[in-house]
């Protein structure tokens, strides 16, 4: 039987000029720049800048602060979509609401928010002051970027876990203890492995931004815990090297393919894996 | 156990709530200080008010959002129309992986391969400015026609294809069974897209750092730029306003649609 | 779900420039000009200026709206951003990114901008106020015929210092390496300003062409990575005031504002020595309203409109209309304007050999990502 198309390809034509130009020619680009100097000719010397020993550590911490800022992120996420899902519909919708709102404040409102809470003479260390304790030193530290992380993304955690939680079928679980398992054995071996794509996906959705933030660390993380979106952004906004920039950006998209692969393969391997 | 996921929830809620509630406390603060309270006032309200930056800003904000949503719209949903009646398989896989690339790339890496583009053939053509608004809303298109193909595909999947066919066997052009019968069923999806573009394009700083001209400053380039010099609680004043706006009409939309689901469940 | 929500957004936003359209109008206060400002055929065109930030009367606290003053005088729309750092700024004219009319660099940057052929020259004689400029601002080394540059203003730095924490008074910039400071000391987040710090502790020529001088200084800023909080800029301002931070080199006119927030605050020249500048406005090549570029520093150096900005700003007036004028509340400030006896050893910046340059931006990169063991 012939099949009778819904709309003319060439309709697609313009999108498809537009994303070769504007999606596929600019990582040309950043190729061609991570591979020139700032006379355009051709040189490894970007490239092998960034394997020296202070790009690398500043590489590795950045995968280990975004990692653990998506664990801890899924940590505190799973529970509460679960939870949320066994309240009545009506609440459900608020949660859902209240999940979002933050969404609506800039990233940038709510980072430089968090900093006043942690900053020397903030909130916390001033109500610390007043009650008669000595000054805690909050900002400027790795927890301050990694709870930035965590506070700033947790909705695009919480929601993707909570759609896929709130879709399983209740007489999968009902079957489940009808055949005798109990709660945890239910939870274990029905409702996580059904749950796992929501979580793939917050996990992506999660540990991408945190890996390539620049304004988090900066904020929170003073000189100590730059990150190597700061790395990058300096390279264009400050020390006009855009030939090193463009390299950095290249090695970053590269190592966050491969940290994605990881863990998607992690996430699918073992039904548990990921929450441990 | 009820208990215990209660309180679980309560204290999430606190948690994504602190630093807004901070943020609220502090726009009324009497003194510049964002750390002491030090009295009630309305000062940094009356002082946002007299800032003609943050209004133009504002206005920016919007007109960015809503060109650049309309263009990715109109691309995105032909190009959704276009790919779905593609008939080799890898081609469509193709598009399709380059459109993911928006998504999956980190905002600095979108953002800084098109500023090394505009710059490259801004420098080639021996331009003035290769920087303007026209990149920004090039970078905005691009990162927001990802969005609306993927909102108007699902659409388009759904689709009976019978009813194209007996359009066209009632003498419908192809044209006309596009406009009368497919259309209207993937509207929707198209509105979903243009939305989720718009509001994509308020929201974004880091492209928008990397490809605006500078003489064109959205809200998050604004706050961006305040929060590097000194801050005064007017910063707080304004994303209260905003925050409380969207805390209003959040409120009275639900409660105009509950109140329409009532009204159905009557008839 | 979703929907729903963007659908309410989007009414928000709309709303809330509602709100925001309401709330204009305030006082205003006219104030009089000696140039012509009317007689142009410029009206409706725009004019782009490219700032430091925090560095024109805004019209906050009942000062003079310098610009919005100039657009209502001439019917020129002007379009202001700021930048914090000489080389941010360099990075986005000289890649051509970005044109502007007019463009405040300092000293050591117009040289090089000069060099590499980046301004334009200003014809002096068509600037009827020209004629205010103190001559001690004149042929300086970076512009020696006053071709291409106007002084806007001038200053030096030194070491701002909260005495609520820094019990001693300090004299040298050594106190920026004092282990008992850890967390308290901030630099500035750029090369030249902060290996100048280094380099004068040194005692270096803070323009000096040998690279073991420069390999010493990085070396000297790489150990203060144990005492230092943070690489800073215009940030300075909020963490010196609200005391996050206790000591901190900045520019001078900047500490006098921060001391009517603070008073806890004291400022000192240190005794090795210290940078000393000037900003001034240039026309750069790729400008596109060169008239309006014109206009616009005829009324910057308007008597009226230059003690508006010394005023706002605190830095030092190279405008001899504004350190004449008994209303001047800094006239004779002894930080801005010190007696010839209590003047602070002093040292401009030069523009570097560009292998120089790119060795000290590659040092600088260096002492970014080290970490201090002690860390």
């Amino acid at each position: 039987m012939k099949k009778v198309s819904i709309g003319n390809p060439h309709v697609a034509t313009p999108y498809v000029i537009w994303s070769v130009i504007f999606i596929v020619v600019p990582l040309l680009m950043v190729a061609y720049y991570s591979f020139t100097d700032a006379n355009g000719s051709f040189t490894f010397e970007n490239i092998s800048t960034i394997f020296q020993f202070n790009y690398l550590r500043i590489f590795g911490e950045s995968i280990l602060y975004a990692f653990v800022a998506t664990a801890i992120t899924l940590v505190i996420s799973y529970p509460l979509a679960y939870f949320m899902t066994k309240t009545s519909l009506s609440t459900q919708a608020t949660l859902m609401l209240l999940v979002m709102l933050p969404m609506w404040m800039n990233l940038l409102i709510r980072t430089y928010s968090i900093s006043n809470i942690l900053e020397r003479n903030g909130i916390i260390n001033t109500a610390l002051d007043m009650l008669g304790f000595e000054k805690v030193q909050l900002i400027n530290t790795p927890g301050a970027v990694i709870l930035g992380m965590v506070y700033n993304f947790i909705p695009y955690m919480i929601l993707p876990i909570y759609s896929v939680l709130s879709k399983i079928d209740n007489r999968l679980i009902e079957a489940s203890s009808d055949l005798g398992a109990n709660g945890l054995v239910t939870l274990r071996r029905v409702i996580l492995p059904l749950s796992m794509p929501g979580a793939v996906s917050g996990i992506t959705m999660v540990f991408v931004p945190s890996v390539s933030t620049f304004y988090i660390s900066q904020k929170l993380g003073g000189i100590h815990n730059e990150l190597i979106g700061d790395v990058i952004e300096q390279q264009f906004k400050l020390n006009n090297n855009y030939n090193l920039g463009a390299s950095l950006s290249l090695v970053l998209m590269v190592m966050i393919i491969i940290s994605l692969a990881i863990m998607n393969r992690f996430a699918s391997d073992d039904d548990g894996g990921v929450i441990v | 156990m009820k208990i215990i996921s209660k309180i679980y929830i309560a204290l999430i809620m606190v948690f994504l709530y602190a630093p807004i509630l901070v943020m609220v406390l502090f726009s009324f603060n009497s003194s510049p200080s964002t750390s002491v309270f030090e009295g009630f006032s309305l000062h940094w309200y009356t002082e946002l008010f007299s800032n003609s930056t943050v209004l133009t800003a504002l206005g920016n904000t919007l007109i960015l959002a809503f060109s650049s949503a309309l263009f990715a719209t109109v691309i995105g949903s032909s190009a959704a129309v276009g790919i779905f009646s593609y008939k080799r398989r890898w081609t469509k896989s193709a598009i399709m992986s380059v459109t993911n690339i928006p998504m999956m790339n980190p905002d600095i890496v979108t953002g800084i391969s098109m500023m090394l583009l505009f710059v490259f053939f801004g420098k080639m053509l021996a331009m003035r400015n290769s920087l303007s608004f026209f990149t920004l809303l090039i970078a905005h298109v691009t990162f927001n026609i990802p969005y609306v193909i993927l909102s108007v595909m699902p659409k388009l999947g759904q689709l009976d294809r019978h009813l194209s066919e007996a359009a066209l066997d009632l003498g419908c052009t192809p044209f006309k069974a596009f406009f009368k019968v497919i259309l209207p069923s993937i509207s929707s999806g198209i509105v979903i897209g243009f939305i989720m573009s718009f509001t994509l394009s308020l929201d974004d700083f880091v492209i928008s750092y990397f490809t605006t001209g500078l003489d064109f400053q959205t809200l998050p380039l604004l706050i961006y730029s305040m929060t590097k010099r000194r801050v005064t609680p007017d910063m707080y004043a304004l994303s209260t306003l905003m925050f409380l706006t969207i805390l209003i009409l959040l409120i009275l939309f639900n409660f105009a649609q509950s109140r329409a689901n009532r009204k159905k469940a009557k008839t | 779900m979703k929907k729903s929500i963007s659908i309410v957004s989007v009414i928000t936003l709309i709303l809330s420039s509602v709100l925001i359209f309401n709330g204009c109008g305030y006082e205003y206060q006219y104030p009089s000009v000696i140039g012509d400002y009317t007689n142009h055929n410029l009206q409706g065109t725009t004019l782009n200026v490219y700032n430091w930030g925090e560095y024109i009367s805004d019209g906050s606290e009942d000062s003079i709206d310098v610009i919005k003053e100039f657009e209502e005088l001439t019917g020129i729309k002007v379009n202001y951003s700021t930048f914090d750092s000489n080389e941010s700024m360099y990075s986005l004219i000289s890649n051509g990114s970005v044109s502007y009319d007019i463009v405040i660099p300092s000293d050591y940057m117009i040289e090089r901008m000069i060099k590499e052929n980046l301004l334009q020259k200003i014809d002096t004689s068509k600037l009827s106020n020209y004629h205010y400029i103190d001559e001690g601002y004149k042929n300086l080394y970076y512009d020696p015929n006053n071709e291409y540059s106007i002084p806007y203003s001038v200053g030096m730095v030194g070491l701002i210092y909260n005495t609520s924490i820094v019990k001693e008074t300090p004299d040298s910039w050594g106190i920026m390496w004092d282990e008992k400071y850890k967390n308290d000391v901030l630099t500035f987040n750029n090369p030249r300003d902060a290996f100048a710090i280094a380099q004068f502790y040194l005692g270096q020529d803070i323009n000096t062409e040998n690279k073991s001088e420069w390999d010493r200084a990085a070396k000297l800023l790489k150990e203060q990575k144990s005492v230092l909080q943070a690489y800073v800029m215009d940030e300075v301002y909020n963490k010196m005031e609200s005391g996050s931070a206790a000591i901190a080199p900045y520019y001078a006119g900047d500490y006098l504002s921060m001391v009517d927030v603070n008073e806890d605050l004291a400022f000192v020249y240190p005794k090795e020595g210290t940078n000393i500048f000037v900003d001034a406005l240039c026309i750069p090549k790729c400008a596109e309203n060169y008239d309006a570029a014109m206009l616009f520093i005829n009324y910057l150096l308007e008597p009226e409109i230059a003690l508006a900005n010394a005023e706002f700003i605190y830095y030092a007036s190279p405008n001899t209309s504004v350190t004449t004028n008994p209303e001047y509340s800094l006239l004779g400030n002894e930080i801005l304007y010190p007696e010839e006896s209590k003047k602070p050893k002093t040292e401009y910046f030069h523009d570097m050999k560009p292998e120089i340059r790119s060795n000290f931006d590659k040092l600088w990169q260096d002492v970014k990502l080290y970490r201090h063991p002690s860390k």
